[in-house]
């Protein structure tokens, strides 16, 4: 009786590992792959980078209505419609502190919208990240009277066929964040890219180490296309550098406290940590803590722009950099749905700038009195009286 | 948790057949019947102050949002009847999606195969839990949390990318319809009133609430337990395959988090379709009622314009509200 | 269990026999232990130096704790899935009312500890007053705590920690070099030791949870024994959520999650029965030090993340499956 459960569970064990282990293709730094990774287009890469050295149209201080140049511009006459209007949102979630930074500043600036009597009403769905529920919502909202739909998707490839129908029912569709694989919208929102987003990190760690050192690479989840974009970037870099050894690439969940024990794991077992790469920047300051209570000299850490980092990077004069994927693309969103109404033209791919914290400008960007959870580039300094109503909360 | 042991549910004995259809018509007791009127009253409300609710296209929409909820939730009944659970369907259904997806390469000839694939995993994966649970000797809430970490694991080993390519022709599933009623919601029917029927009509229906009722009486009239509960692991596990094609066709690809939720979601469904926990007592038709009313809800939040944090309050509200009262008219 | 599967030996008197006896009475989870030890020192005989095994306390203290609490619940015969919610909760309202002043940190604790009495208190008469199972009534509550702080602070946790406040997770008393963090569990677990075994109350959980029906026959008020351990889950999440948020920070609303599968998988590593009944404080605290040891043991061996998972799901269900072959011999 005995003998026949501990054989099942050696079974079980066996069997467990053995599906685990084959066909190896960890998506971990150590175990070397030969196979080509789907999510890397170099051609997207290399196009990224090239815009990040250009310099866009508009006014730096109203960087959510800047745009690359493009040829492709959409003519948005038969959409005119007089006001007041409705406007429909389908929202992937605000379930993380970044997308509830840009849905506060798209509230802030509809509800401007509202006063001045162009906006009737806004009506908001949540998917809670499923991008089955986000399909459904969309048909509900199709049953709506919405003059103009908005769409922020879970998913690339599985809200597609979504966007179509929603551009199908003859209402313009404004799409922003992550793209989907069709152009029947109207307009495509979104800042230069993940890769972009990786490379100013990785590059910057490497300029630091001038080339020779030991980086940690900590990243939320495997198998997101937005944050494989940006490993790959970094990970060109530091594979071109031969003096650049990647100890390490673990992911935490974004979890503070799982960043705080791996990190300092990864400082007993290493020793020597020279610098970190992150793909995300909340757990920034977890990584800082870790350093700190064992004793180590805290190395530079690249992260975003979220409030709580840049306090501390501001107060102990740390080495940073900050990329940002910017949630003021949450405003051109509203931006570009008032002037499809007005029926002025709009890029067909509306591509911002995604402008960076740097140690010289941290001191500018970081706001003392406001919560650690706000992220900077959401502009909400431009907005009168947003700042005030977040500190009042 | 030890009314588990302490509960007995009615005992089946199936003597005549007068016998059993009195039995039969008695289980379509008051607590299936209860959760329908719930649900009509729900839609009545907001048919009548909720404008743009009352019309086809919504109803429809309300259905099409319970197919995939619905094929895991009926999985589900089956176990919680027989007095266990499955906690290892969110991941189950992600896996078996990914693996399916990756399966149709965007290829027609490949949809069969990948569609026996996925039940042939669900069948897998129901089967090593039932077996986990009843040669390992452990209970159902841990063993199946420790094959959902295990199937995570295999779910983020083998694959570069986890979408697959599924083939337009494939996602007529769910987007196809017949009649002006999707095909999933055929699907889901036809799921329902298989269960059903083997709920009602065969020995092992019989036997599953037995188990559920009490596992040790059952056992000593002679009814093999552990095969029982297998069986119902393996309905769980092909309920979370069914969901995950019917996912995958309508997202046209898999995903590594495409199950999320769902473990906790088919619970809630069946408990509030009038299932008890306990095991003993449940009924697909109440479990479909369960469905309907978190379908029915998501779509009056969304026409309400309810914060998606309120949403989540008012089910758990809803949650407790609905089991309270079937606690309650059970006790008097 | 049946007279076939008493080894016979137990009926012997041979030292040997004895002795394989008492092995057989020691619960897995300390082999386990032991185990994940002897192989962290074999890969990293880093991690036992001070500073190391310092910071290693401060990690695992939190779930120390609230499977400590949980433990209350499972012994009494309940389940509480709220807790990893409530968690949220207190670091929540703690970040929201001390915001960045210290001298909130009164008023803050006693908002959080009210907070956490309420839950408890809904969690237990649910439960024992309208006799909802309580995997139903705290699954509710997660939503429910969830839902509710959501939208107190908008999504996104307001206002600020101060290095006071989490000085109880982060530092070590006074100058002395020990860690708070371990001050508190030592004394968590001091207080439910004799909570749970030297006192009547201890003798009624257990009853409770073996057998309700027949506690109530003999006078136990059982509605008031359930209630008061959930009172003591709930506190004891609010503790760790100090702990936690006192160790590294609070930067999101998902700072409670999964704490509730954590802490039962850690009490059930530990010998905690789900049924009740069964299970000691010693036991819950092997099982979250195991759990916690196998996390780090998988980073210091810098395993593949797939590989990671299923150990850690196998490892979960073979120290459970030879816990139960072993508690069936006995």
């Amino acid at each position: 009786m005995r003998t026949q459960r501990l054989m099942s569970l050696l079974a079980l064990v066996l069997v467990a590992l053995l599906f685990t282990g084959s066909p190896q293709r960890s998506t971990n730094a150590q175990v070397a792959t030969e196979t080509p990774n789907p999510f890397l287009s170099m051609g997207d890469l290399n196009k990224q980078l090239g815009l990040l050295k250009d310099k866009p149209l508009g006014d730096e201080k109203t960087p959510w209505l800047q745009m690359f140049k493009t040829d492709q511009m959409v003519n948005t006459t038969s959409f005119k419609k007089a006001a007041p209007w409705t406007l429909c949102f389908s929202n992937a979630s605000v379930s993380n502190n970044w997308r509830v930074s840009g849905f506060g500043v798209m509230n802030a600036d509809v509800d401007a919208l509202k006063k001045a009597g162009k906006v009737k009403d806004f009506i908001v769905t949540d998917a809670g990240e499923k991008a089955d529920k986000q399909i459904s919502d969309i048909d509900d909202l199709l049953t709506r009277n919405c003059d103009l739909i908005i769409i922020s998707p879970t998913s690339t490839e599985q809200l597609t066929p979504a966007v179509e129908k929603a551009a199908a029912s003859g209402k313009p569709v404004v799409v922003f964040d992550r793209g989907v694989n069709t152009t029947k919208y109207t307009t495509f929102i979104h800042p230069i890219g993940g890769y972009a987003f990786g490379n100013v990190g990785a590059d910057f760690l490497v300029k630091q180490l001038n080339g020779k050192g030991n980086i940690l690479a900590l990243r939320i989840l495997p198998g997101v296309d937005v944050l494989e974009t940006r490993w790959l970037a970094a990970k060109q870099i530091f594979d071109a550098n031969k003096d650049i050894k990647v100890v390490g690439v673990e992911f935490d969940d974004n979890d503070p406290a799982k960043t705080k024990s791996i990190v300092t794991d990864y400082i007993q077992r290493v020793g020597q940590i020279d610098g970190v790469w992150m793909d995300a920047g909340e757990a920034s300051v977890a990584v800082y803590e870790a350093f700190v209570d064992a004793g180590a000299k805290v190395p530079p850490i690249t992260s975003e722009d979220v409030n709580g980092w840049l306090k501390i990077w501001n107060d102990k004069k740390l080495n940073s950099i900050a990329p940002t994927y910017p949630s003021f693309q949450w405003r051109t969103a509203i931006a570009a749905a008032e002037m499809i109404l007005d029926g002025e033209p709009v890029p067909k791919e509306w591509i911002l700038p995604q402008p960076s914290v740097t140690n010289d400008n941290v001191k500018d960007y970081v706001q003392k009195d406001l919560p650690d959870t706000y992220y900077v580039f959401s502009s909400g300094s431009t907005i009168s009286g947003y700042l005030d109503s977040l500190r009042k909360k | 948790m030890s009314a588990l042991l302490n509960s007995p549910a009615p005992q089946p004995d199936a003597t005549s057949d007068a016998d059993n259809i009195t039995r039969i018509a008695g289980r379509f007791n008051l607590r299936s019947m209860g959760i329908y009127l719930v649900v009509l009253g729900m839609a009545l409300c907001a048919a009548l102050f909720v404008p743009g609710f009352a019309t086809a296209g919504n109803i429809v929409n309300i259905f099409q949002r319970s197919v995939a909820l619905g094929l895991v939730s009926i999985g589900q009944t089956f176990v919680i009847i027989g007095g266990s659970l499955d906690l290892s369907v969110a991941t189950a259904i992600s896996t078996i999606g990914v693996v399916s997806a990756i399966m149709m390469d965007n290829k027609t000839e490949n949809m069969a195969v990948a569609v026996g694939a996925a039940l042939l995993m669900g069948i897998a994966i129901g089967l090593v839990n039932g077996l986990i649970i009843t040669r390992l000797k452990i209970n159902a809430f841990i063993a199946t949390l420790g094959t959902s970490l295990i199937l995570q694991g295999i779910l983020f080993s083998g694959f570069d990318n986890y979408a697959g390519k599924v083939p337009r022709e494939f996602q007529s599933v769910a987007y196809g319809d017949l009649l002006g009623i999707p095909l999933g919601v055929y699907i889901l029917m036809a799921v329902l009133i298989g269960a059903w029927v083997i709920l009602r009509f065969t020995p092992f229906g019989y036997h599953l609430f037995a188990v559920g009722g009490n596992r040790e009486t059952a056992r000593l009239s002679g009814v093999r337990t552990d095969r029982v509960i297998i069986l119902a692991h393996i309905l769980s596990g092909l309920g979370a395959a069914l969901a995950a094609i019917i996912l995958i066709a309508r997202l046209r690809s898999g995903g590594p988090r495409i199950g999320i939720g769902y473990d906790l979601d088919s619970i809630g469904a069946v408990v509030v379709g009038g299932s008890l926990l306990s095991g003993g007592r449940g009924s697909v038709f109440g479990t479909l009622a369960g469905v309907l009313v978190v379908s029915i809800l998501a779509n009056v939040f969304n026409f309400l314009n309810v914060s998606a944090f309120a949403q989540d309050v008012l089910r758990g509200v809803v949650l407790i509200v609905v089991v309270a009262v079937y606690s309650y008219r059970a006790r008097r | 269990m049946s007279v076939i599967d008493t080894p016979y030996s137990a009926v012997e008197g041979s030292a040997l026999a004895k002795a394989r006896a008492a092995i057989t009475r020691v619960p897995v989870i300390y082999a386990v232990l032991v185990v994940l030890l002897i192989l962290i020192y074999w890969r990293t005989p880093a991690f036992f130096q001070m500073n190391s095994l310092v910071a290693f306390i401060r990690s695992a203290a939190p779930l120390i704790v609230v499977a400590i609490g949980q433990m209350f619940v499972l012994v009494s015969g309940e389940i509480d899935l709220s807790v990893g919610s409530l968690i949220t909760v207190a670091a929540a309202l703690a970040a929201k009312i001390i915001d960045s002043d210290s001298a909130n940190i009164g008023t803050a604790l006693l908002v959080v500890i009210v907070v956490a009495a309420g839950v408890a208190l809904i969690n237990a008469v649910v439960t024992t007053v309208f006799h909802v199972p309580s995997f139903a009534t705290t699954l509710a509550m997660l939503l429910i705590a969830q839902g509710a702080i959501s939208i107190v602070t908008n999504g996104a946790p307001q206002g600020g920690l101060t290095p006071e406040f989490r000085a109880l997770g982060r530092n070590n008393f006074a100058e002395t070099g020990i860690p708070n963090a371990l001050l508190v569990t030592i004394a968590v677990v001091l207080g439910s030791l004799i909570l749970l075994n030297f006192t009547t109350f201890g003798r009624r959980v257990y009853a409770v949870g073996g057998n309700a029906a027949a506690a109530r026959l003999s006078g136990i008020s059982v509605g008031r024994i359930k209630g008061a351990c959930f009172l003591i889950c709930s506190l004891c999440g609010a503790l760790g959520s100090i702990l936690l948020v006192g160790f590294s920070g609070m930067s999101s609303l998902n700072v409670g999650n999964g704490f509730e599968f954590q802490s039962i998988s850690a009490a059930v590593l530990g010998g905690v029965a789900l049924t009740g009944g069964r299970g000691s404080v010693f036991g819950a605290t092997a099982g979250a030090l195991a759990l916690q040891l196998v996390f780090r043991l998988l980073n210091l061996l810098s395993l593949p993340l797939p590989f990671r998972l299923t150990v850690q799901g196998l490892i979960i269900l073979g120290a459970v499956a030879v816990g139960s072959v072993r508690r069936s011999r006995s």
